[in-house]
C-alpha cells in the first residue's frame, strides 16, 4: 500500500494571474517554497465555491508547470477547463483571491536515469502537464516528441514556449480544424518503431490511455500514464477513485488514483475492468 | 457560571467518556472517511483529536463496489464505496500497530455480513491491546442486499450486537452505528442496549440516488448510495435529539454533516457526547483540528466550564432559562 505524498501540505495561496488561452483558463498562483517539492505528473486539491459555497468537495487539477523562483517567489501554473460548477468557480477568480489548495498530491512522472527518445501524448488540456514534463526530460538529455490531440482546434492547449523543449510537435483534430485530422492515437506505433521510443508518458481521457496502452503493450513499451477519476478528498481517505490495477502477484488491487496515482504504468491498469465490479 | 475571571481564562474540561473510556476531546473521525489515519496524520498529530474511528473492517480483504463511486450533491455527496478494506488480519497487523504508534485513541469499526462475522471480528480484536473501543457498524447502505443492513431490524441488530459483547466481555466498550432509514429509530436504539450496546454511532448515511441525465441512468456503478454532508445535518441532530431524550444515559457518537465548531455544539446540545467529522475531513483535511477549537470557544463563550455540562442542554426544562 502507497503513502500520500510526503510533501503535501495545506495551503492559503493567491492567485496571481488568471487569463484565458483559447478554450482554457491559465490559473497561476503564489505557492511560495511549496513549488520545490511539486514534480510533474503531481496534483492540487484545491477549495471552490467560497465559505457559504454548497459544494462541499476539493477540485483536483494537474499542476501544468511550477517555478521555484520569480518576482513572486514559488508559482504553480493550472490549465482548468471550465467544465463543471467547480471550475468555473475557480476560473471566474482574481488577482489577488486567497485559493485554499492542498499540494502536491499523487505520483509523479518517473524521469529515465539515462538520456532516451520518449514520446509525450496529450488529448485536449490533458497536454497542459506535459510541457513541464518534457523539460525536465529535455534537461535529462532526452529526446522529446509530443503529439496532442482533441476534438477540435479550439480544444487544443499548445502555448508557443512549450515547443522550446521538444524535438517535434503533432498535432490531430477530429475535425479537421488543426494540424491533422484523425485520432491522436493513429500515428504512435509508426512513431515508436521510427524514433525507437523507450517511454510513452500520456496525459488525458481515460479512452485514451487505454487506446494508448494497447499500443505499448504491443510494442512492449513503457507506458507512463496520468489517469482521471472522479475524486471527493484527493487526499486518499475516501476511497471514489480507485482503478484496478494488477498487483506484483498477479491479483488485482482497486488502488486509489490519488495516492498510487495519478501516474500510474498503463500496462498494470485493467482498462477492460473500470467501471465493472472486480 | 459567567461570574468572575474562570470563564475567561479558557479553563475548559474538553474531556468526554464512552461507556468506561476516557477521551481528552470529543472530536473523531467518522468511519470510512478516514481509512485508517495515515493519511491524515499528513496535516496534524492524530493524537490531538479525540479519536480515530477506523474504517469499516470485515473478515476478509474486500474490493468494494465498481466505478463511479462518488456524487457530489448540494451540500453533499453520495458515496458507494462497498466497505473495500484489506480484511481484519492485515488491519491488526498493519494499521494497528501504526496507530498506537502514533499514540492515537482507536476505536476500531467492525462490518459483516452475518451474526456470526461480527463475533468473529469481536474475537480477533479482543485480543488487540491499544484500543478505546469498538464501533459495530450495522447499517452501512453500499450491501448488495438491504436485508444485510441489520440496522433496519431490531432483531438482527440486537442480536448482532448480542453476539459482539458475548465475545468480547465485559472490557471494551462497544458502539453500535445506526441507520436513520427506519420508522422507528429510537426502537433499535433501545433494543441494541438492552442487547450490551455501550454508547450509539448516529447517524450512518442516508439511502439515495442520483441519475446522470446525459447517460439517463443510475449515475453511480452500485446505483444506490450513501448521502453525506450538511444536507442530512437536520436528519442526524434530530436523531440524536430523540434517542437521547428516550435513552439519556446512552452516549451518542453523533455525525452527519458536522463542518464547524457551530454544528458540533448543535449535535451536542441535542444529545451528543462526542461528534464524528467525515464528509468535511473531504473537503478540508485539517478540518477536525478547526471544528475542534471553534468548538473550545463557544463552549467558552456559553459559560459552559466542561464538555460535558453541555450534552442533552437542549433538552432542559422550558423554565431553566438561565443561559438565555
Amino acid at each position: 500500500m502507497s503513502q500520500i505524498n510526503r510533501n503535501a501540505q495545506q495551503l492559503l495561496a493567491p492567485i496571481i494571474s488568471n487569463k484565458k488561452v483559447g478554450n482554457y483558463q491559465q490559473i497561476i498562483i503564489n505557492v511560495g517554497d511549496l513549488a520545490a517539492s511539486c514534480k510533474p505528473g503531481n496534483f492540487v486539491a484545491i477549495n471552490v465555491g467560497g465559505d457559504s459555497s454548497s459544494m462541499v468537495l476539493r477540485r483536483a487539477f494537474a499542476i501544468s508547470r511550477v517555478t521555484v523562483s520569480s518576482t513572486f517567489g514559488g508559482t504553480m501554473e493550472l490549465i482548468v477547463a471550465p467544465h463543471g460548477q467547480g471550475s468555473r468557480w475557480l476560473c471566474a477568480q482574481g488577482e489577488g483571491v486567497v485559493l485554499d489548495i492542498v499540494a502536491p498530491l499523487g505520483t509523479a512522472f518517473g524521469i529515465p536515469t539515462e538520456p532516451m527518445p520518449v514520446l509525450l501524448v496529450g488529448g485536449g488540456y490533458g497536454s497542459a502537464p506535459l510541457f513541464g514534463l518534457a523539460e525536465v526530460l529535455n534537461a535529462r538529455g532526452c529526446r522529446v516528441d509530443m503529439l496532442l490531440g482533441a476534438s477540435t482546434a479550439s480544444k487544443i492547449y499548445a502555448p508557443m514556449e512549450g515547443k522550446r523543449a521538444v524535438n517535434s510537435m503533432r498535432i490531430y483534430t477530429e475535425d479537421g480544424s488543426m494540424g491533422q485530422t484523425g485520432r491522436v492515437t493513429d500515428p504512435i506505433a509508426e512513431i515508436i518503431k521510427d524514433l525507437d521510443i523507450a517511454v510513452v508518458y500520456s496525459c488525458g481521457p481515460m479512452p485514451m490511455l487505454s487506446a494508448i496502452t494497447k499500443i505499448t503493450n504491443s510494442l512492449s513499451v513503457v507506458h507512463q500514464c496520468a489517469v482521471e477519476e472522479a475524486m471527493a478528498c484527493g487526499i486518499g481517505v475516501c476511497m471514489t477513485c480507485v482503478l484496478p490495477v494488477e498487483n506484483e502477484d498477479g491479483s488485482i488491487s482497486m488502488l486509489r488514483s490519488c495516492i498510487d496515482g495519478p501516474v500510474m504504468d498503463g500496462a498494470k491498469v485493467q482498462w477492460d475492468q473500470v467501471g465493472k465490479q472486480l | 457560571m459567567g461570574s468572575g475571571w474562570k470563564a475567561t481564562m479558557s479553563t475548559l474540561d474538553f474531556s468526554t467518556t464512552i461507556g468506561n473510556t476516557w477521551f481528552p476531546a470529543p472530536t473523531f473521525t467518522a468511519s470510512g472517511c478516514a481509512s485508517s489515519g495515515r493519511e491524515l496524520a499528513q496535516f496534524f498529530p492524530l493524537r490531538e483529536m479525540g479519536g480515530v474511528v477506523t474504517k469499516s473492517v470485515m473478515s476478509k480483504a474486500r474490493n468494494g463496489r465498481p466505478t463511479p463511486r462518488m456524487a457530489e450533491t448540494p451540500s453533499g455527496m453520495l458515496n458507494s464505496i462497498g466497505l473495500q478494506g484489506p480484511g481484519i488480519d492485515a488491519f491488526i497487523a498493519k494499521d494497528i500497530p501504526y496507530l498506537v504508534e502514533q499514540k492515537a485513541r482507536i476505536i476500531v469499526s467492525i462490518a459483516g455480513e452475518t451474526v456470526e462475522e461480527y463475533s468473529t471480528l469481536a474475537r480477533k480484536l479482543r485480543s488487540v491491546s491499544g484500543l478505546s473501543a469498538i464501533e459495530v457498524n450495522i447499517s452501512c447502505p453500499n450491501v448488495e442486499n438491504r436485508g444485510l443492513v441489520f440496522a433496519c431490524d431490531p432483531d438482527a441488530s440486537r442480536r448482532v450486537i448480542d453476539g459482539v459483547r458475548r465475545t468480547i466481555g465485559g472490557e471494551l466498550p462497544i458502539i453500535a452505528k445506526l441507520s436513520p432509514d427506519v420508522t422507528d429509530l429510537v426502537s433499535i436504539a433501545r433494543g441494541v442496549v438492552d442487547s450490551g450496546a455501550d454508547g450509539l454511532a448516529l447517524i450512518n448515511t442516508v439511502l439515495g440516488m442520483v441519475i446522470n441525465v446525459d447517460t439517463m441512468r443510475p449515475h453511480l456503478g452500485g446505483k444506490t448510495g450513501g448521502l453525506s454532508g450538511p444536507a442530512i445535518r437536520p436528519i442526524a441532530v434530530r436523531a440524536v435529539y430523540q434517542v437521547h431524550a428516550a435513552l439519556p444515559n446512552i452516549p451518542i457518537l453523533g455525525m452527519g454533516g458536522v463542518a464547524s465548531g457551530k454544528d458540533a455544539l448543535e449535535m451536542i446540545l441535542a444529545g451528543a457526547s462526542g461528534v464524528s467529522i467525515g464528509t468535511a475531513s473531504f473537503g478540508n483535511p485539517t478540518a477536525i483540528m478547526k471544528i475542534q477549537n471553534e468548538l473550545k470557544q463557544l463552549l467558552l463563550d456559553r459559560g459552559f466550564t466542561s464538555l460535558k455540562q453541555a450534552i442533552g442542554y437542549a433538552h432542559r426544562p422550558e423554565a431553566d432559562n438561565a443561559n438565555e
